[in-house]
This record gives C-alpha cells, structure tokens and sequence, in this order.
C-alpha cells in the first residue's frame, strides 16, 4: 500500500484596508457605497464613546464590571452589515456591542445589562438578538440550532455568532461547529481572535497556527481575515453569508483583532501584557485605518470629525440619561418570569418574601403556646 | 501569626502544601501570571513554575478531566474553576468521574483532588458569579464538599481537602475573600472535613449556617433583643456534614433556623431539617425555619439583596420562631 495524502487545504488570508490606509483596490472595489462607509464609521466612533464612557460609568460607582469592546468593532460592525436586520439572527456574547445596535438592540439595553439590570436583556420584538452571554462559548450551539430551523422552514434566514480565541478551547465551540456542518445550517461563526483570554495569551490557547483551520476538520471553509478592517470584514462574512443562504452551509471567519482594554473592568492587563505590545495595535486601531480612508478619499475632514466627536457625546450623554433614568426592578421581578406559570410555592414566596414557614404564614405565632393553655 | 483575608489564608495553604509535597499542581484560567481573578494563587507561578501552576486553555472539562487523569496517575491536582457559574461543563468530570474511580474500581484507581470554586453572591457580579451549587455536588456519593466562611478554617479545611485521598470541593465564598482578616497561623495545621464549628453558644434557638451567610446571622443576632440566646453553628463542611453537632444542640435548644444562598427546594436545608425531625422530635418547640435564597434564578445584582437571606430576613425567622 503506498502512503499518499488523503487531504490538503489552505487557509486564505484577507486584507483589503491595511493600516497605513493602504486599500486593494481590486477586492474592495464598490464593496461598500461611500455614503455606508461614512454611515458606519460614524457608527463605530458613537460605539467607541459608549464604550468609554461605559468604563467610566463602572469606575465612579455607577456600574457594574463592564467589558470594554474598544479596538474591536471593525469585526462587529462589518460582519453585521453583511446580514440583513430583522431576517438574520446574531447569536453574540459581549465584545461585540457595535453589531448588536445596527439591529436594532437600543444602546441603553447594554448599559442596563452591566448595571445588573434583566431588562437591559428583554429584547424587542422583531430584533432577532439573543442576550450576552456570559458562559464561554455555550452559545453558538444555540445559534446553530436556531440556523438549523430557519433551513427546516424554509426561512432564508442567516445566522451570525460571535465568541473569542478563547471560546474555541470549550468543548461546546466543537459541538457547535460540528453540528452546524452535519446539519449544513445556514450559520457564519465568527471568531473575534483579540490575542488574549483575560490573563492567556493566543499561543496558550491553541497549538494551531490560526483559528481559522480549525474549520476545515469539521468540513466547512474556514478563512482568516484582517478583524480591524472594516472592508475585509465585510466581504469575507457577506461571502459566507451568500453562501449559507444559497443552500452552502456553516463557514468559520477568523477576524484577527486586539483587545485595546483590559479584559474587563475588574482586569488589570498590566499584570501579563507588554505595553509595546499595546502599543503596535494601537496603532492599528479600525478607528484610525477608517478615518484614514476617508480622508484620502475626500470624504472626510476635521470639521466633521469634530462635529461627529460632539455628536457622539450628546447621543451617548443621552443614552446614559435613558439607562440610569430607569427606576429600579421591582422586587417581584425576581419571581415573574421563572416559569409562564409559576408554582403554588414560588406564588407564596413572592407574597410572602419569605421562605421560612412561620414568616409565610404567621398566623402560626402562638399556635404551640395556644395549645398548652388550651 | 499572621493577619490575613480570606484570600490570603488560601494562598498561604496552597503554597506550603505546594512545598511540602511536589505532586501537587494547580490548574485552571488565568490561575499563572494573573495570580486568579481573585488573586488567590497570586505568586505561586513564580514561585513554583509553569509545570506546577499552569494556566489551560479555556475548557472546564477539559481542566476537571486532565486533573482526573493526573490525579489516577499519582498526581495531586488542584484545580481552579474560574466561578461556581462554570462548573457546568466539568459537571460530567466531577460527578461522574471523579466521584465514582474509587467505587467503580473497587480502590485500584483513586482521584485525590480538590477543586477551588468561588462561590455566592453579594459582590454585585455579573451573571452566572453569584450562584450557590454546594447541595447539588453534596448530593452526589463520592464527593465532599466544604465551605469555609473564615481565613482561620479555609487553611485547615484547604490542607486537609488536598490531604484527603478521596476528591473535594472547597468552595470559597467570594463575598467574604477580602471583608475582613483574621490571626491565621504560620504553621500547617488541619481541621477536619465534617466537622462544625459552634461560634456562639446558647439556649432558646441553634442557628445552623455556612459560607458568607455566617456573616449576615451575625449581623442579625446583633440585632436581637438581649433575652433570645442562641446557639450559631458554622456547619462549614456539606458534606460528610457535623449532624451530631446540630442534634446536640437542638436537643438544647429545642428550636432551629437554618439559612444559606442556595434556594430553598432541596437546598442543604432540606437535609439538615429532616436530619432534625429525625433526632430531635420530642425536643422541638417549634418547626425548623429555613431561611435561603428563593426558588428563582439568581437575579442579576439590581435584586441580589432582595434575593440573599440578609440579616433582616434572619432575624424575623429566629423572632418568629420563638413566638411559636
Ligand atoms: C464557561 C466559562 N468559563 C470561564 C469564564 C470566565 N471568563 C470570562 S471571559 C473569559 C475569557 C474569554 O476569552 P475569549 O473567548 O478570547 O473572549 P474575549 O474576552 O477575549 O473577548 C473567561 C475565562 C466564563 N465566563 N465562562
Ligand atoms: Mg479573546
């Protein structure tokens, strides 16, 4: 029997805007109409300033850990402006809040979410969001199986998901993967490689070259793309989303990118990370590159970069308004919603607020002192 | 001696049972460099090396089923679940795994380990870090479990977790890893798993608690009017668990109010009352109260007070109870 190779297979990498402000001209020719790009970029700075103040708001009290999105919303916007709002579904977990507005979740929503507020979690109808999700990497199964029954249904629906280098290590990451390809479920999983798993760098996590390999033991494409350009974000995610929609099945898109803030407000990156490391990627941040861009095509100048920066202050200054606004949960909120129809003794515990037996029903003070009189 | 959180009393165990016996390694997320996002293995990467403090990949199987397989193999593993939220996917490791080699092999394999999990609510965390799992793995044969609620008994009951041949769960109430310091001794020394700790003693009423509601019984015995003395138990293992301990004293007191986060439907409470009803039947004066956490999901930190069994709800329970 003679040896021969069984399987090859190459991983593409993409780049169309590189950090210099460098654009290829021949993949991103007429990829996104001049007007989007500015509609987007003025979208990404309102995100940045949210995401600022957001790490604010934690630091003087008036929130709970908050996980900083900042350096990577060329990934999340661009790959949400390849699905089509209120038809597609984005399954995320929580790096990924630029994406999640473009279809429709009210900004407020996140800051609620981090204030310890559910309702920052009840999405409105019609915006086909699921809430953050806080366990690594459980999700995408569930964007799996929600892609599978828009195929069962016939629905032409796509599927996004989101999750980090990190996620890929759980075990749920490969189910996920695994199903969706069997399945041939109309889903783009889209990996946000930000180097680092709080304190675990990249190189700890995997053994493998890229994240984007990883596709191809479960039969899918998988492709590499530059995470902080917004142009090669959207074309490779608007390719797999094409396919998935014509019948093609699942595709893995890894967007290499970099977490520019602590993994959350209650990290402190200093303690294993390099500041020249920090450094190089701030440099290469999709803010930068875009504004780049722009400039050196006409479409932008520092007066509108002003008068953005100002509106970007007034809107979120306005959505803080709106979050902090809101009165606190009432105490029964607690019971509510735990089951459509809520069990006799969860009724009594929400009546009561007590789950001791006597403070339930104290009509039984006295009762033993009663019945030795008696 | 020395004054230390509960954090620190931890760290201090870790790292001289760490020096005492090299076949013991840690294992967990961020646990290395990061020094745990609490801090609690903070330093011993650097003192011990990467081959005996090793950050994994993020996988809770992945860490609970490699520290199975070590431990079979002579290691002693102790590993780090990042939050009790996370315990799901090493559930199937743990439970079925590691609590059964001994039973299934009839002792041929053994897995001495114990795992690390913070635990509980009241630090205004997101969600998923503020759940109390312990009755969950106290139901499960083949485990023990442990929740120290002081600096002074997370080292004893630490070593004698990682001492034990058998696979332990030490959780660690987060809500209490840095309110206050205690004398915490120098040297190694144990406390035994299963055994109780009566912090107060009295007569009309035992209160039975453990992990960080330790803290909100003694706010509300605070609070109580001078003539109830009760008797408060630190019941500090789950299991095996001090029953003797508590029937002595109810059988004194004749009263009892048991508390803890867990919610209340099958919590340890539920054990720990029957456990009474069992031994102490001509000497209640009045129904054993359980005072815990509600039978709905943990809400998110808006409504964690409300949830918590805090000191107000404690104290009407014992009042309550007296009045009977
Ligand atoms: C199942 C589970 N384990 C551990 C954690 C704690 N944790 C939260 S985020 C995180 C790192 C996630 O890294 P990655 O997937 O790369 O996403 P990133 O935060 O970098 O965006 C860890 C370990 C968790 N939330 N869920
Ligand atoms: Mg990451």
């Amino acid at each position: 029997m003679p040896r021969r190779t069984v399987y090859e297979a190459k991983v593409e990498f993409v780049q169309i805007l590189d950090e210099d402000g460098g654009f290829d001209e021949k993949l991103g020719k007429d990829l996104i109409s001049d007007e989007q790009v500015v509609a987007l970029y003025e979208h990404m700075v309102t995100c940045r300033e949210l995401d600022e103040i957001a790490f604010k708001l934690q630091r003087s009290g008036r929130m709970g850990t908050f996980p900083q999105n900042k350096g990577q919303e060329a990934a999340a916007i661009g790959t949400a402006h390849a699905l089509i709002k209120g038809t597609d579904w984005l399954v995320p977990c929580y790096r990924e809040n630029a994406a999640l507005f473009m279809h429709g979740l009210p900004m407020h929503y996140i800051l609620l979410h981090w204030m310890g507020d559910e309702r920052g979690n009840e999405i409105p109808p019609g915006v086909n969001i699921t809430p953050l999700c806080i366990p690594i990497g459980t999700h995408m199964l569930h964007a799996a199986g929600i892609a599978y029954a828009s195929k069962l249904r016939n629905e032409g629906r796509v599927v996004a998901t989101f999750f980090g280098d990190g996620a890929t290590s759980e075990g749920d990451f490969h189910e996920a993967m695994n199903f969706a390809s069997v399945f041939q479920a109309p889903i783009v999983f889209l990996c946000q490689n930000n180097q680092w798993a709080i304190s675990v760098p990249r190189e700890s996590q995997t053994a493998s070259e890229t994240f984007a390999q990883k596709a191809i033991a479960y039969g899918m494409p998988g492709t590499q793309v530059d995470g902080n350009d917004l142009f090669g974000v959207y074309k490779v995610v608007k390719e797999a989303v094409d396919r998935a929609r014509d019948g093609g099945g699942p595709s893995l898109i890894e967007a290499v990118t970099y977490r520019l803030g602590d993994h959350t407000t209650a990290d402190d990156a200093r303690r294993y990370r390099d500041q020249a490391e920090l450094d190089a990627w701030l440099a290469k941040d999709p803010l930068i590159r875009l504004r780049k861009y722009l400039e050196t095509n006409d479409l932008w100048d520092d007066q509108m970069q002003t008068e953005l920066d100002e509106k970007a202050k007034v809107i979120v200054r306005e959505v803080v308004k709106t979050a902090e606004g809101i009165e606190s949960p009432a105490t029964e909120d607690l019971f509510n919603y735990t089951f459509a129809n809520l069990p006799d003794g969860i009724i009594t515990q929400r009546d009561t607020l007590r789950t001791a037996s006597i403070g339930q029903n104290p009509a039984q003070i006295g009762l033993r002192t009663q019945r030795q009189n008696a | 001696m020395a004054n230390l959180t509960l954090v620190q009393s931890i760290n201090l165990a870790l790292a001289q049972e760490m020096e005492a016996d090299d076949s013991i390694v840690l294992l967990g997320e961020d646990i290395g460099i990061n020094g745990g996002v609490f801090r609690v293995t903070d330093g011993l990467q650097k003192r011990f090396g990467n081959d005996r403090v090793i950050d994994t990949p993020l996988a809770e199987s992945g860490i609970m089923g490699f520290s199975v397989g070590l431990a079979m193999a002579g290691m002693k593993p102790i590993p780090e679940i990042q939050f009790e939220g996370f315990l799901g996917p090493a559930y199937d490791q743990l439970v079925n795994h590691a609590a059964r080699f001994r039973t299934r092999t009839r002792g041929a394999l053994t897995v001495p380990l114990t795992v690390r999990v913070p635990v509980g609510g009241g630090i205004h965390a997101p969600e998923l870090h503020s759940d109390s799992p312990e009755a969950i793995y106290a139901h499960h044969p083949g485990l023990k479990v442990v929740m120290p609620a002081t600096p002074y008994d997370a080292k004893g009951l630490l070593i004698s977790a990682i001492r034990d041949p058998d696979p332990v769960v030490f959780f660690e109430p987060k809500r209490v890893y840095r309110s206050f310091r205690e004398e915490v001794p120098e040297d190694e020394y144990t406390i035994e798993i299963g055994k109780a700790k009566v912090v107060s003693e009295g007569t009309d009423l035992t209160v039975v608690t453990w992990g960080a509601s330790l803290f909100q019984c003694l706010e509300a015995l605070d609070e109580l009017p001078e003539d109830i003395s009760v008797e408060l138990i630190d019941l500090r293992s789950i299991y095996p668990f001090d029953a003797e301990a508590i029937i002595e004293s109810v059988r004194k007191t004749g009263r009892c109010v048991v508390v803890h986060e867990a919610p209340l439907t099958a919590g340890f409470g539920a054990e720990i009352s029957s456990q009474i009803q069992e031994h102490c039947f001509l000497y209640l004066e009045a129904p054993v109260q359980r005072v815990a956490g509600f039978d709905t999901v943990m809400p998110y930190y808006k409504l964690e007070l409300d949830y918590l069994p805090e000191a107000p709800r404690i104290k009407s329970a014992i009042e309550e109870c007296m009045a009977y």
